[in-house]
């Protein structure tokens, strides 16, 4: 439910961790995997038993490097691991090395294409620190601790690397967080550094949410929204705790500062217990560990590795193919094959790597770009099906083209002709319903014209004939 | 009263020697052990100075002089308690890094020594276990935290021993029970499977009854360790003091350090004895002083230690190992942390856990543990001055002799006050050397050789040379046969 724009702007900043895919954990050697069985990849270091020690990992430190360079943060050259304390059963040391005042890398800015141009986010801090382990709650609703029978603990997540972004709060609208966190998902996957799984949390999304009115320039009250994990919850979680915000404060009412956590089945928006958001950290700096200090010849090696990033190949595909197509491709992982497949219709590349393509779940690094330009070019020449298929197998090992364009399409217009006096004369209802008004009704001839040709009939050719005879 | 196994008297025998007898095959490591078994058997009923005696097993065979080990030292397969009620059973997965050298070296496992709670205390007296007596006299307190491991090397039950050091804590028994220990340079030795009090103090040192043994076991010990990653390497190796003259050193006496309130006048006179025989043995002496060092240091240390000991201690919560509380079925998550802890903890880290949250908390961060901080910059560059006109300080290691145990059970201030000596140096991260330097009132009197960072092969030239100037006789006459 979109805000009225006249009336009220959101304000939304974001935190969003980022799991790092090194071979070992964070601070141990243990081996960072996701989806094994509990509890099978501890060491005492990770499991806090008495006496063991911290022992950085140096891959991890200038993976945070290189994502710091690629939202152009200044690297500091001296950064602290500080302890975060507080008691859960997910922390076995009682306290999370994290970074605090001194992080490695500030003072950001990452530039989101829109429609309308793009938009430069502030980027407050990207940060180091390991991750809790994995609390499962069994026995209670809906997996949380209120009410929980037992809990148990896999310690197989703790301690493996995160970095956490923190952004300034320049994100104007759900959608335009969901923009944000797509080309970020895509920046750091092709870094080389993070699968950014949302599903497997190895991507994490918070958000802090206020709205002021249109034209007001300090910031209110905000809260935060916890654990959302999918792009669309995201969005969804922000558009419902705006339009929370918007609707109190229309009643006169004020926004509490609090910690939120969206249901997405139900849409709900509920505060977490203030058990599990009183906190204070007492953070101090971490005794076990010696100070961050890259040198410079490091860091200038780590900046010029860096790739182009994704916002500026969405910015260089948005003239040929407009920007839909170019976010889509670029933040999809597609626009390399894109650029490989050679012909003149680009719109009509993208849109079938877009939707066929996608569709088909291929990985688009297998593909044969030239093959597939056959196939595009063929695209009306070839029944749908056989199109479907030939997609479907484009990133197969010795995949050709040839096979699938030896099937040509019925396009003879008496042959089709045939077939639909036949399906008309079967559906009489329908048809008297079609020419009544109900031209909705198309997609359902269109449907019973291509089963009875087994997908052979071209669907436009079908199209233009069946309009045609429901004239008549 | 000695124990006599193959000849071995226990009492008298030093490390050296009986790295020597093994050498010559005059004894076999083994009949070494035997020799330190019997001793432990007939004398430690009345002192209490082991928590954990070995067996054949987990002793280990490796042909060498063997050793006992502070219970915070951990050691794989055998208990590791911390003196805590909370580790009671805890048996470690893993040896910590000195226990795996000692390994190396070939030294058997006598066994776990006896020590304030968490290394938290003065006296031994704050063991979960039980206090440890002074070979001196039994009435007396060892000194701590590492009272054990000192008690255990001044009664013959074992000919040296590791304990660990973070305001004082193997000084200060050193000089009550009249052997010599060594604080290291934060930094040379591993605390990785030591388990932690104070991070940025701790530092596991050798106790021994001479200062050539403590520099062997030093070298044994110390050097860079890739588990732990703010140890370095060592600038130079160890080297095992030889000279018996002390010409060409420079020896600054620090006023505040050998002048404070509380300093036993037995004890003043026989540094004071120790400095003039340094000055007759070719040092040049000369008077130096760290006011704010003296002044704030204690009052620093009672902030920075708590602070990093809070944090340290949190993860004895009864989920993973050790004590948990039986809830009975009734009580959440945080019942069980808070029984736990309640009935896991003794006095002396409850008291110090609230200290330290307290320091550590928002509004209170940079009035405490921020402040402290820059004091503690202050000490470090005060005693960076005075080592830029002297090689050593000297003072004594403790103001008083060994006292009555009960004496400062409910006092902890005037416990406190027992490492006001030995926590200045220790703030700056300096290493320092106590030797006994002789009696006040029938009990021993330590002396404590400063010196900067890394100068560890200084501290053991000095009080290798005074050590042979003094001839003190490191046996309890109570125990001399």
């Amino acid at each position: 439910m979109p805000l009225d724009p006249t009336r009220w702007e959101p304000v939304i900043g974001l935190e969003i961790h980022v799991q790092l895919k090194t071979k070992t954990k964070m601070f141990c050697r243990c081996e960072n995997v996701w989806g094994e069985a509990p509890n099978t990849r501890t060491c005492p270091v990770c499991l806090a038993h008495p006496g063991t020690l911290p022992v950085p990992n140096r891959q991890a430190i200038e993976w945070a490097i290189r994502l710091g360079l690629a939202l152009d943060c200044e690297i500091a050259p001296r950064s602290l691991f500080h302890r975060k304390n507080y008691f859960y059963p997910d922390l076995p040391k009682g306290y999370q090395i994290s970074q605090y005042d001194s992080p490695i890398a500030t003072r950001g800015r990452f530039s989101v294409p829109g429609p309308d141009g793009d938009r430069e986010m502030g980027i407050v801090r990207a940060h180091l620190e390991e991750d809790a382990a994995k609390t499962i709650h069994v026995g209670g609703e809906g997996g949380r601790i209120h009410g929980a029978g037992a809990s148990l603990v896999d310690f197989n997540r703790g301690g493996t690397p995160l970095v956490e972004i923190v952004t300034e709060p320049d994100v104007r609208s759900a959608e335009e967080a969901r923009r944000f966190l797509g080309l970020l998902r895509q920046t750091v996957v092709e870094l080389g550094i993070s699968d950014a799984e949302m599903e497997k949390g190895s991507l994490r999304c918070d958000a802090n949410v206020s709205v002021r009115e249109t034209g007001e320039t300090g910031y209110r009250t905000k809260t935060e929204l916890k654990n959302m994990n999918s792009f669309k919850f995201v969005a969804d979680g922000i558009d419902a705790e705006l339009a929370r915000q918007v609707e109190l404060y229309e009643d006169g009412g004020e926004v509490v500062q609090e910690t939120l956590h969206f249901d997405p089945r139900s849409g709900r928006i509920s505060p977490l217990r203030s058990k599990e958001q009183a906190h204070d950290y007492r953070y101090f700096p971490e005794p076990d560990l010696v100070p961050v200090e890259p040198s410079p010849e490091l860091v200038g090696r780590l900046r010029d590795e860096l790739p182009e990033l994704p916002a500026a190949r969405i910015r260089r595909l948005e003239e040929e193919i407009g920007f839909d197509l170019a976010l889509g491709l670029v933040t999809s992982g597609r626009d390399e094959l894109f650029a490989r497949v050679p012909g003149d219709d680009r719109r009509a590349t993208a849109n079938v790597l877009m939707n066929q393509l996608a569709g088909a779940g291929v990985d688009p690094a297998r593909v044969n770009a030239d093959e597939l330009a056959k196939l595009i070019a063929a695209r009306d020449a070839i029944p749908r099906a056989a199109f479907d298929e030939a997609l479907a197998a484009s990133g197969d090992e010795g995949f050709t083209a040839e096979r699938y364009l030896a099937e040509a399409a019925i396009t003879d217009e008496g042959e089709i002709d045939a077939v639909i006096d036949r399906i008309l004369a079967a559906n009489e209802g329908q048809v008297q319903a079609y020419r009544s008004g109900k031209e909705g009704l198309l997609g359902f001839f269109v449907g019973q014209v291509m089963r009875e040709t087994q997908g052979k009939a071209n669907p436009k050719v079908v199209n233009e004939r069946l309009r045609e005879r429901l004239r008549a | 009263m000695s124990a006599d196994t193959a000849g071995i008297d226990t009492l008298r025998l030093t490390a050296e020697e009986a790295a020597g007898l093994l050498e010559r095959g005059e004894v076999s490591s083994a009949e070494l052990v035997a020799a330190y078994r019997a001793a432990i058997e007939a004398r430690d009923p009345e002192l209490h100075a082991y928590l954990h005696v070995t067996d054949d097993e987990h002793a280990g065979d490796g042909g060498g002089v063997p050793i006992a080990l502070k219970d915070v030292i951990t050691t794989k397969g055998v208990p590791t308690t911390a003196g805590s009620r909370i580790l009671e059973g805890y048996v470690p997965v893993f040896d910590s890094t000195v226990a795996a050298r000692c390994k190396e070296a070939g030294l058997p496992l006598l066994g776990k020594t006896n020590l304030d709670e968490f290394a938290m205390g003065s006296s031994t007296e704050n063991s979960g276990f039980g206090p440890t007596r002074n070979p001196w006299d039994t009435t007396r307190v060892p000194g701590g935290s590492s009272g054990g491991s000192a008690a255990v090397v001044a009664a013959g039950l074992a000919p040296w021993s590791l304990g660990t050091d973070t305001g004082g804590s193997v000084k200060q028994p050193a000089s009550l029970c009249g052997v010599v220990g060594l604080r290291p340079t934060w930094g040379t030795v591993s605390r990785y499977g030591i388990v932690a009090f104070a991070s940025s103090l701790d530092q596991v040192g050798p106790l021994a009854k001479t200062v050539r043994d403590c520099a062997r076991l030093y070298g044994i010990t110390a050097g860079r360790d890739a588990c732990d990653s703010t140890t370095v390497e060592l600038p130079a190796p160890v080297e095992l003091p030889e000279r018996e003259d002390l010409r060409g050193l420079r020896v600054g006496v620090p006023r505040e350090l050998n002048e404070v309130d509380g300093i036993e006048p037995g004890v003043r006179e026989r540094v004071q004895e120790a400095i003039r025989l340094a000055e007759e043995l070719g040092a040049e002496v000369g008077e130096t002083t760290l006011p704010r060092s003296v002044e704030y240091g204690l009052a620093c240390y009672y902030l920075v230690a708590p602070a990093e000991a809070s944090a340290n201690l949190a993860r004895y919560d009864g989920v993973r190992y050790g004590h948990r509380a039986d809830l009975n079925g009734d009580g959440d998550l945080t019942a069980l942390y808070e029984r736990t802890r309640w009935e896991g903890f003794g006095a002396e880290p409850k008291r110090r856990i609230m200290l330290g949250t307290y320091a550590l908390s928002a509004g209170y961060y940079d009035a405490y543990y921020g402040q402290a901080q820059k004091v503690r910059t202050v000490i470090k560059q005060e005693f960076a001055a005075a080592f830029e006109d002297f090689d050593v300080l000297l003072s004594p290691t403790s103001p008083t002799v060994a006292f009555p145990l009960g004496d400062k059970v409910e006092n902890p201030l005037a416990m406190y006050l027992t490492d006001v000596l030995t926590i200045p140096p220790n703030m700056a991260g300096l290493p320092g050397l106590s030797i006994p330097c002789g009696l006040s009132e029938g009990l021993p009197v330590g002396l404590q050789i400063l010196g900067p960072q890394f100068s560890e092969n200084t501290l053991f030239a000095v009080g290798h040379a005074l050590e042979r100037a003094l001839g003190f006789d490191f046996v309890p006459p109570r125990l001399a046969a």
